[in-house]
Order: C-alpha cells, then structure tokens, then sequence
C-alpha cells in the first residue's frame, strides 16, 4: 500500500469526520512513524478542513510529531518520583549506549531518547514509553539488553513482554473496589426511574473525584435542564485523562472495574436523557485501548449499550473512545471537549459552562472516571448506604494513588477523611517522613509535622495522589520538577501561564545553579501571585502552588542555595564557554574563566 | 428586578446595555482599559490579559466579561496595572522585540501600551526565540519575533473567508501562526494583501513591503497621544 492508500484507509473507517481528527492523527502516525507535510495534506483534505487547522491541532499534542521520529521513540516518564527511582540516570546510561543525545533523533535516524511528564506508573517505575507502550519497572541491566535490541533493529514484538506488564498493585480494597455483576446498577437505576435515580445521587452528597469536588447531583441536574436545539443530544463524557503527576487510581479502575466506570456513564445517561458517550483515554495509556473497546463490545452484546438498552423503548445510548495524545491541560473540562471535537485541547472562555454548551454545542457533563463508578455503586446500594461512609462533606470512599518512599506503593481505598499518616502506616514508611504531595503537582505540598491531617474536602482536598518523600529527599528539586512539568503543559493561549511558568521554571533553575538569591525568591512569590490572578485556566493558576507551600514549608530547601543576599545575574561567563570547549575538545585550565561563581 | 443598568469602574459610574462587556461598556463610557489582543471589530479573545480587572473582589479579563448591574470594577489600580507592567515585560522577552528599529516603532500598540503603564524596562532575561522570517509574498512580508499571539490574524482572515493565519502549536516554545500551505510559506497561501488580515496586527509581524518609514518617527500615531485617549477617542466618535 502506498502512503496515500493506508491515509485514504485511515480516512474512511474514521468517516472522514473532523471531530475524529486526533484518531486520524495517531493511526497516520502509527502506520507511517511521523505526520509529514504531505501527510497532513492528505489529512486536511479528507476532512474537509483547511490544512492550518490540522498543523495546529497536530503541533499541539507532545504525541504527535511534525519530523521524523526515529523507528524507536523512548520517552522516559520524568515525575519526581521517577527521578527519585533512578529514570534519570537510566535515561542517560541508554543514551551513552546508544551514543546520543537525549531529546535528538540519532544520526542515523533510527532511534529518539527524551522524557515526557509521568506516564501515570509511579508505583512501578522507573517507566517508560516505547514506541507510546508503556514498560515499567526498569533496571541498569533491562536499560543494557534494550540497548542491544535497539541497535539490532529487533521489532518491539519480540522484545521480553515481561517489560511491558503493568501491575494493579492493589494494596487495599473498599467497597468501590469490589465485586461487581454488569448490569446490577443499571437495573436498579432503571427500576428507580430517572428523576429519583438523579435524587438518589443528591442523597449520597457525591461531590467529583476529579479535584474540585463539585457536587455531581447539581451539575447533572443543570445539564438535564438545559434546553437542547434540533438535532442535539446530551453528552456524558468520561474524563480519563489522568496526567496530574503521581496519579494512578484510574488506570487501576480502567484496567480491572471498566464495567463500574461504563455503567456509571450509562445511568448517567438515563438519567440525562444522553445519546451519545465518550471516554476520553489519555493517550498515555494507549495500551489499555483494545481491552477497553472489548469491554464496549461485551456490554453491548448484553444489552447494555447501544439501541433499546436492557429493552426498555427509546434508550439508546453508546459510548466511544477517544485517545488524547499527551496534553496534560485536556483533564481541564473544556480543553478535553475542544481535544474530542479535533482541535488543540485550549481551555474555553467561560461561561457558558460545558452542561449547556459542551461537545459540539451540546449539554454536556464530564466527569471523572471514579465518579462514575462511585454512581454506579449508589444505584446499586443506595444513597443512605454511600453516605454513611466518608466524611458530612465528603462522602464515599476515595482511591489513593500513594508513590514515593513507601515500601509498598499502589493503590488504597480509604473513606474520605482518612488521615495522611494512617494511609502512610499502611504503605510503610522505612524513613522519617518529611513531606507528601497531595494531588498532584497542583496540589498541596504538606511537611511530616501535618500528617495528621484529614484527606477531605473539610481539610486537604484531593483527587487521590500521595507522592511521599522522606527526609533524604530535596524537596526544592520536588518544586523545581513541577515547575518544569507546568512550563511543559502550559497550552501557551494566556500570556500569564505561556510566559510566566517559563520564567519561573528559569529561576528555579537559577536557584538550583548556585547562582540565586534573595532577589530571585521574591520574584518566584511576585510571579505566583500573577499566574494565580490573571490566568486564564486552573493549569495557570495552580502552576505555582506547589512553588508557595516549599517556599513556606520547606524554605531552608531555597536558602541553602542562595550564593549571597544581593542581585547574582543568571548569566555565567564560563557555562557560555562550554560550547568552545566542546568544539575544541579542551577542558584545561586555560579554557576556564574563573569568575566569583566558580 | 432592579431597573439600573450601571456599574462602578473607579468609583465613576458606568451606563451599559445588556450583552455588552466591562471593556466595551468602558471604552464607551470614555474609561480606557488597557488591552493589547482585543479589537473592536473581532470577537474577544481573552487571551493577553492585560485587561485585568477585579470585580468585588475578583480577577476576570474585562474583554470576556459581561457587565453587571452595580458591580464593582477596579481598573486603574497600583495592583492591576503593577500586574499589567509584568505582563507587558512578560511578552518583551518572550519574543524579539528591537523598537528602536522596528519599522512599526510609534504605531504599535505594544509599544504604546508598555509606555502607558510606564514599563521602565523588560525586568526579565530574555529568552531570544529563533523565529523565522517569511519574506515569500511579493507585496506582504511577516516577522514573526514581533508576535504576541494575540489571534486578530486569524480572526481577520475569518472575515474574507480565509484560513490563512491559524494558531496552534502548544506552549510558550510552540504556540504559533501556523500557515495554511504545505511549504509554510506565506506566498503560498491565499493571503491577498487586501485582506482585512493585512492591515489588523496591533504590533509589527504583518508589514506591508516597500513603504517602510513612509512617516518619519514622531509623527506617527502614539506620537501624538498616549494610546489611553487615543483608543477612547475611537470608541466615542
């Protein structure tokens, strides 16, 4: 097949639809290694769009590339907590076997080594996409034998499959992890009816697991009410992209309780009035796609999806799946709509909110991928049930993705306002404790002197991330990751977050040099107060949280670094040097310039 | 339902009709507000920022804000314009910014802005991006180390029909106008330098050839008058 033949087939089982246009991409790319100007061409063209909205959308995601990108693209997952297993290192020791470059396609354009933000296997790292499969668990010797396979050009298929087993590390099971018979909740939603199936989930006070923990009864009931145009439907979609670093929860749910989850979206949309689903899988987790679709099949199969849903007249309901493609701003609501519709994944202007204009114009709600399962088991047990757990504010239990300087990391279902350190005792702590991030780099960074704190919305609010880290750790270089990780996501739309996570990622940098003072950490807190006023989306606003809470907490971690209390420019005479040196192959002496900073 | 259909803006009392925003209600009302991606005859994009202003005591862009009925805007504030000071020194590092050879120099509305504000300096190091230069088009040239993001090409094009100037990309090493040929040249779209795009850049990307310093510097357009009542003088007549 030629080139325009394998697009052209892409094309049509896609329907040439816009809206299927991040799909189109990856598949392209799949098949052919890198989307080439004619590549896109051919794209545009099928769609019926104009080719710059393709390039945009294309230039967008970290996933999809504009040049060639080697038959081997490894792309190390580069959370802290990687880096504390060592992924650094690794990443460097597969770079001098391989003699190249991190972040440059190798001379013979056979293989790419970087990082990307965390792929979502903190309880099992270092990991590593290869070719967008996730292997986890690596060693100094996995790293060597890869080397070896690389250069022998051996294909991925028969590299050891013991690289790429995920582990679902359940360390705890509640009741949301528990058995579960496909169909159960739906029928008793069904048996409900559709207004008290809505007013059974107001009883159990459900509030989002996503982070904000908005309450899921008043944004399902806005949607329900908001009036639909000729032709439109209601959208339940599925937020499954979980790129906060440090979590993992859903990959578990997504891995072993899809049933939960996809039950969960279709009373949703029973009690919406929906027709039409989506699971928004990040892209990260390609490999959990062909299990998923099966699952769709299956449930379809019985009933449970599709046209006239477990017979009852006019309930039609299916769901697809949509893989995103390495954008951590599409968990953002109305980015990951805009990512769906085929566009880059920019956060919307609003209002108007996504429950009356969401996908396509449409009453649209998201939710995240463990609110739909905690639906699902208050239609199966009931509100009074679901309450009775948790917290007055925080009811149900919640999944903890708990990584770091535990002896056992993975995932722990606790009722919420569960303290910090009763989750900790049951991971293990070898180590003092000094900090843990809780929910993510946007979240809030505690010391060892609060882990009697609750986990819940009446205390430390939280999507489920426990990144611990114990008192050998460096928690400036915890803040300094994060920073770099926000300068990498920031959909550069608002020139607050585009220019500002840049600037501070700098001065962290700065710090990290030797070269900063004073100065340079009351530019850090002027910055944060602009990201936090004048961004556009969370993404900016929440940027430098975790930059606030080390500096308050943690702040000998900064001071340490300081050179001196006055002004030290960023600009070192000799580092300008290096280039020289590299060119010239000198490291004497004479090639250095010593200046007071060394 | 109250009848009143004012907000306060500094303490001065503003009229406005339903439907419109803070900017534009102000800028009506003779208030300028700062602002750089804004334009009266496009949609608002919301994107720059610097129309920050604090409703009761909350940040919103003024641009994408709809008014309300006795609501309390700060505008020129210490706080605000101390943030829009940072913001505008924010965009001059961020791109390639000569002024006193841009040919744009005196017409340019970031320029202008950053005078208003009284910007003494960029503040920040500069991160001197490597942005091309697309001379193709016979009557049209682009200088892409002047572009602040701001969309009004993109939108400009919209306007005749055209894709010609998209932005995409991600972040502050990737968000730009992206062109609609294969070649990413400019010759090789559409554009027609009668376009309403060729005339919309509020700073100097989109350069018309061969009239350069057609007038002389100190007579241009924020030679005579600080941007702030230029841009209200606009609004009222």
């Amino acid at each position: 097949m030629t080139e325009k033949d394998i697009i052209d087939t892409i094309l049509t089982k896609h329907g040439r639809e816009g809206t299927r246009l991040l799909q189109i991409l990856r598949e392209v790319q799949e098949a052919l290694g890198w989307l080439s100007p004619p590549a896109i061409t051919a794209i545009a063209r099928g769609i019926g769009w104009p080719r710059a909205k393709v390039e945009a959308t294309a230039a967008f995601y970290s996933f999809f590339h504009l040049r060639p990108r080697g038959k081997y693209c490894l792309l190390w997952s580069d959370n802290i907590i990687d880096r504390m297993q060592g992924s650094r290192e690794l990443m460097h020791r597969l770079c001098e076997k391989l003699w190249l470059e991190p972040g440059r396609l190798s001379e013979d354009g056979l293989v790419f080594v970087h990082t990307t933000s965390d792929i979502g296997m903190g309880d099992q790292g270092p990991a590593l996409l290869i070719n967008y499969r996730v292997a986890t668990a690596m060693t100094p010797e996995r790293v060597d034998a890869m080397a070896e396979l690389i250069r022998a050009q051996t294909p991925l298929a028969e590299w050891p499959a013991e690289w790429f087993a995920v582990a679902d590390n359940v360390r705890k099971a509640g009741p949301l992890l528990s058995s579960f018979t496909p169909g159960s909740a739906l029928r008793a939603a069904l048996a409900r009816g559709a207004e008290a199936q809505l007013a059974e989930i107001g009883a159990s006070r459900l509030r989002g697991r996503g982070g904000a923990g908005f309450p899921t009864q008043r944004k399902w009931q806005a949607c329900r009410e908001a009036p639909l145009k000729e032709g439109q439907t209601r959208i339940v979609i599925c937020n499954a992209d979980e790129g906060e670093p440090g979590t993992f929860k859903d990959r578990l749910l997504l891995t072993r309780y899809a049933d939960l989850v996809f039950e969960g979206m279709t009373i949703a949309a029973y009690v919406l009035g929906a027709r039409k689903g989506f699971l928004y899988l990040r892209g990260e987790y390609r490999y959990l796609l062909e299990a998923l679709d099966a699952k769709l099949d299956e449930r379809r199969r019985a009933g449970l999806l599709g046209h006239a849903i477990l017979g009852v007249a006019d309930f039609d309901f299916d769901i697809e799946i949509h893989l995103g493609a390495g954008a951590y701003v599409c968990g953002e609501e109305s980015a990951l709509i805009e990512s769906l519709e085929g566009k880059p994944g920019r956060p919307r202007v609003r209002p108007p909110f996504p429950v009356t204009h969401g996908y396509l114009e449409q009453p649209t709600i998201v939710n995240n991928v463990e609110t739909f399962a905690c639906v699902t088991r208050i239609a199966e047990h009931g509100a009074e049930w679901f309450a009775r757990l948790g917290t007055p504010q925080s009811t149900g239990t919640k999944l903890f993705s708990v990584s770091g300087d535990v002896v056992r990391p993975g995932i722990y279902e606790y009722p919420f306002g569960t303290t910090v350190a009763e989750v900790l005792e049951a991971a293990g702590v070898a180590q003092c404790v000094q900090g843990v991030q809780v929910s993510g780099a946007s979240g809030t960074t505690l010391t060892g002197d609060e882990l009697s704190r609750r986990l819940c919305f009446e205390d430390v609010p939280t999507a489920g991330a426990l990144m611990v880290f114990d008192c050998r750790r460096d928690m400036f270089e915890a803040a300094r990751n994060f920073a770099h990780f926000f300068a990498h996501e920031s959909c550069g739309f608002c020139t607050p977050c585009r220019v500002g996570t840049q600037v501070v990622a700098r001065l962290m940098d700065k710090l990290a040099a030797g070269h900063g003072s004073q100065y340079d950490i009351q530019e850090l807190s002027k910055l944060s107060r602009l990201m936090k006023n004048a961004s556009h989306c969370g993404l900016g606003q929440t940027a430098c949280n975790p930059i606030v809470d080390t500096l308050a907490k943690f702040r000998p971690a900064y001071e340490r670094r300081l050179m001196t209390l006055d002004f030290v420019p960023a600009f070192d005479l000799d580092a300008e040097l290096s280039q020289a040196r590299q060119m010239t192959r000198r490291d004497d002496e004479a090639a250095h310039l010593f200046t007071a900073q060394g | 339902m109250s009848e009143k259909t004012t907000f306060w803006l500094d303490g001065a009392e503003i009229p406005f009709t339903a439907g419109q925003t803070l900017l534009e209600a102000a800028r009506r009302a003779g208030h300028y507000i700062p602002h750089l991606c804004w334009h009266p005859d496009y949609k608002p994009h919301g994107s720059c920022k610097l129309c920050t202003v604090k409703v009761d005591g909350r940040f919103v862009s003024a641009c994408t804000t709809l008014a309300q009925a006795g609501a309390h805007v700060e505008n020129r504030t210490a706080e605000l314009d101390d943030m829009r000071r940072t913001l505008l020194q924010l965009l001059f590092v961020e791109g390639n910014h000569f002024c006193p050879s841009c040919e744009k120099s005196g017409q340019c509305l970031l320029q202008a802005t950053a005078y208003e504000l009284g910007m003494m300096s960029p503040h920040f190091d500069h991160f001197f991006p490597n942005r091309p230069v697309d001379a193709s088009h016979p009557e049209v040239m682009l200088d892409f180390n002047r572009c602040i993001l701001c969309s009004l090409c993109e939108q400009a094009a919209k306007r005749d029909g055209k894709f010609t100037f998209v932005m995409g990309g991600r972040g502050m090493r990737g968000r730009r106008v992206i062109l609609n040929s294969e070649s990413g040249r400019l010759a090789d779209t559409d554009f027609s330098s009668t376009d309403h795009a060729a005339h919309v850049c509020p700073v100097g990307v989109i350069l018309k050839k061969r009239v350069g310093f057609a007038v002389p510097y100190g007579q241009r357009r924020y030679d005579q008058a600080p941007v702030s009542l230029l841009d209200v003088a606009e609004a009222i007549k």
